[in-house]
């Protein structure tokens, strides 16, 4: 008995925090009437004519801005996979001078506000002209290729620690060069990790505005959360309905990485148990 | 030779470096280690380097100038201490984004968290799909830091937005909340709280770690559930409270984008969702007064950092570490 009203209190709690989405989705099928007179979750007549008017509503359609935004993201994922992989295999595996005192900076930028260094670097790519220069993403991908995602460097350094040591002793005993044990005992036993790092950096660089909303001023450079933002400057009663639409589309790549993700994790159990 | 370094370096604790770091070993096998890992960390030394060190160091310079991004670097006139003296006195929005800042991150993370623990507690003793339940849970901490939900949250708090349509229900005539300066806040605090799942994900992890064997302890002396949860659960959990309160309120400090879109980018109405990091882009973005905007991101920095420093040094009187309880 006590489960059941546990049970209840709970679902009641996710129809709270589900309502939300529901409601979104709800309305971007309404026609502009019924965003108007139908206050109910769904639409009587669903009304896919949102989506096309939103794709089409600026100079730019939000097929290019779609593209600008996964651009932007996969080479952030690369970026970040590739450089913090590299730092986190020093830290983690390899001995040199000054160690402790650069994994202390390290886990000190850890902590630093991403916002507090936004000005500083705005006004070192401007003095760089990469600001509205030929390739506008240059400010926002460089960081990602430098290893500045502290936290990433911090989480391959904790998988790493549980890569046991004999390991690279045995093949450093064999003779192998720091760069082959990297290469063939480190690099695929920190794949899973490495998949962690890389569906964040994902879904983070998707969601990503401020950077974004300061270093994109051409329309056509535009990426999905700044094209967006175009739809609030004109409130509208007959744009609300493709404002909804294309925000729903904009969540469906994050939401495809949750759904995978879910099932990874399970995966992930399963390959560590198998391999043991 | 190589061994004998090897079984040192497992010895020692992980992440800190042991004294063989500091000697100067000659040897072939040592230097090309040595190479070996500054070629490994040549990328994040010159991200540390050139995309955070000198662009901080740069703008610190900068804040006691009156740059404006327009006029070259070589040509910036020193102002002394005048962007520091302006923010602190005669700015009017600056103290009051401070005061709208701290309003926002003072009631909203304790509520976040509390929400977050609460779920928790009830996921945690549900027999039935709890990854289900978790995961759902979870989804807002994924979506709704994004440009399209602050949008939805601005039409769902609207005047004819679906928050006052439930509350017609009730036959209560809802104001609209987004426009309303008593009430704009608010509905950005609702919408931080709202995702709380990602601490209450590191709730639930914690509280797998507590022992039933407490809980056990604690029922045969006859204590009642309010007790266990006030003894038990709540000193063995309290090293991961506290790790979410840091995380959260150090996140709840940089709010951005909600504020930005329910507002148009201005912070308002009367500057009642007028953020930290809201006002600092105003001042260097749109009115390019980036010398100022310099000063206020160090301010933010050095009072981010007291902050953290005040969380830390209270933590010591209520966070428990189940290793100091055992002897």
């Amino acid at each position: 008995m006590r489960r059941w009203s546990r049970l209840v209190v709970l679902i009641l709690i996710l129809a709270v925090v589900l309502y939300p989405l529901v409601w979104m989705i709800g309305t971007s099928l309404k026609s502009p009437s019924e965003i108007a007179g139908n206050i109910g979750l769904l639409p009587h007549d669903f009304t896919p004519e949102n989506f096309s008017a939103g794709w089409h509503k600026f100079d730019v359609n939000f097929g290019r801005f779609f593209l600008n935004s996964a651009l932007v993201a996969i080479l952030a994922v690369v970026g970040n996979t590739v450089s913090c992989l590299l730092a986190a295999y020093a830290f983690g595996r390899l001995r040199f001078r000054l160690r402790g005192v650069f994994f202390a900076i390290m886990i000190g930028t850890l902590l630093l506000p991403g916002h507090v260094l936004i000005i500083p670097q705005y006004i070192l790519f401007r003095s760089l002209g990469w600001v509205g220069g030929d390739w506008p993403y240059l400010p926002l991908l460089v960081p990602h290729f430098l290893a500045t995602e502290a936290f990433f460097v911090f989480l391959i350094v904790q998988f790493m620690r549980g890569i046991p040591r004999e390991l690279d002793e045995a093949a450093t005993i064999d003779g192998a060069s720091p760069y082959r044990t990297f290469q063939h005992v480190i690099l695929p036993l920190s794949r899973p990790a490495l998949v962690t790092t890389a569906i964040f950096s994902f879904i983070w660089t998707w969601n990503d505005f401020f950077r974004q909303l300061v270093y994109l001023s051409d329309l056509k450079d535009y990426t999905v959360p700044v094209a967006l933002t175009l739809f609030i400057d004109s409130t509208s009663e007959s744009s609300v309905g493709p404002m909804f639409a294309m925000s729903l589309l904009s969540l469906i790549p994050v939401f495809l990485f949750f759904v995978a993700f879910q099932r990874m994790l399970v995966e992930g159990i399963n390959t560590s148990g198998l391999k043991g | 030779m190589t061994t004998v370094h090897t079984a040192t370096r497992s010895a020692g604790p992980a992440g800190a470096p042991g004294p063989a770091a500091h000697r100067h070993r000659p040897g072939g096998a040592r230097r090309r280690n040595e190479r070996a890992a500054f070629l490994f960390l040549s990328p994040w030394l010159l991200g540390l380097l050139a995309i955070t060190a000198v662009p901080m160091l740069l703008s610190l310079y900068l804040s006691f100038t009156d740059y404006d991004v327009l006029t070259p670097l070589s040509e910036v006139k020193w102002v002394g201490l005048a962007n520091y003296r302006t923010m602190f006195t005669t700015d009017p929005s600056y103290w009051h984004a401070v005061k709208v800042t701290l309003t926002f991150a003072l009631i909203a993370t304790p509520l976040k968290l509390a929400a977050a623990l609460g779920v928790a507690l009830l996921l945690n003793k549900a027999m039935r799909a709890v990854g289900l339940f978790r995961g759902l849970f979870y989804l807002p901490s994924l979506l709704g830091g994004s440009v399209a939900l602050a949008i939805v949250w601005r039409s769902m708090f609207n005047r004819d937005g679906a928050f006052n349509s439930f509350l017609s229900i009730f036959g209560i005539q809802g104001v609209p909340w987004v426009n309303d300066p008593h009430w704009a806040l608010q509905t950005l605090m609702v919408l931080a709280i709202w995702q709380f799942g990602a601490p209450m994900v590191i709730f639930l992890a914690g509280l797998k770690q507590v022992p039933t064997e407490l809980y056990e302890a604690a029922s045969v002396d006859g204590a009642s559930r309010w007790r266990q949860f006030r003894n038990v659960t709540l000193p063995m959990l309290s090293p991961v409270i506290f790790f979410n309160l840091v995380l959260e309120t150090i996140h709840g400090f940089q709010g951005f984008t909600a504020a930005f879109v329910l507002s148009n980018g201005t912070g308002g109405p009367v500057d009642s969702t007028l953020m930290y990091t809201l006002d600092l882009y105003i001042k260097g973005f749109a009115e390019l007064n980036m010398g100022y905007a310099s000063a206020m991101a160090w301010v933010f920095l050095v009072a981010i950092g007291l902050i953290t420093i005040v969380l830390f040094s209270t933590g010591r009187f209520w966070v428990h570490y189940s290793d100091a309880e055992e002897h």
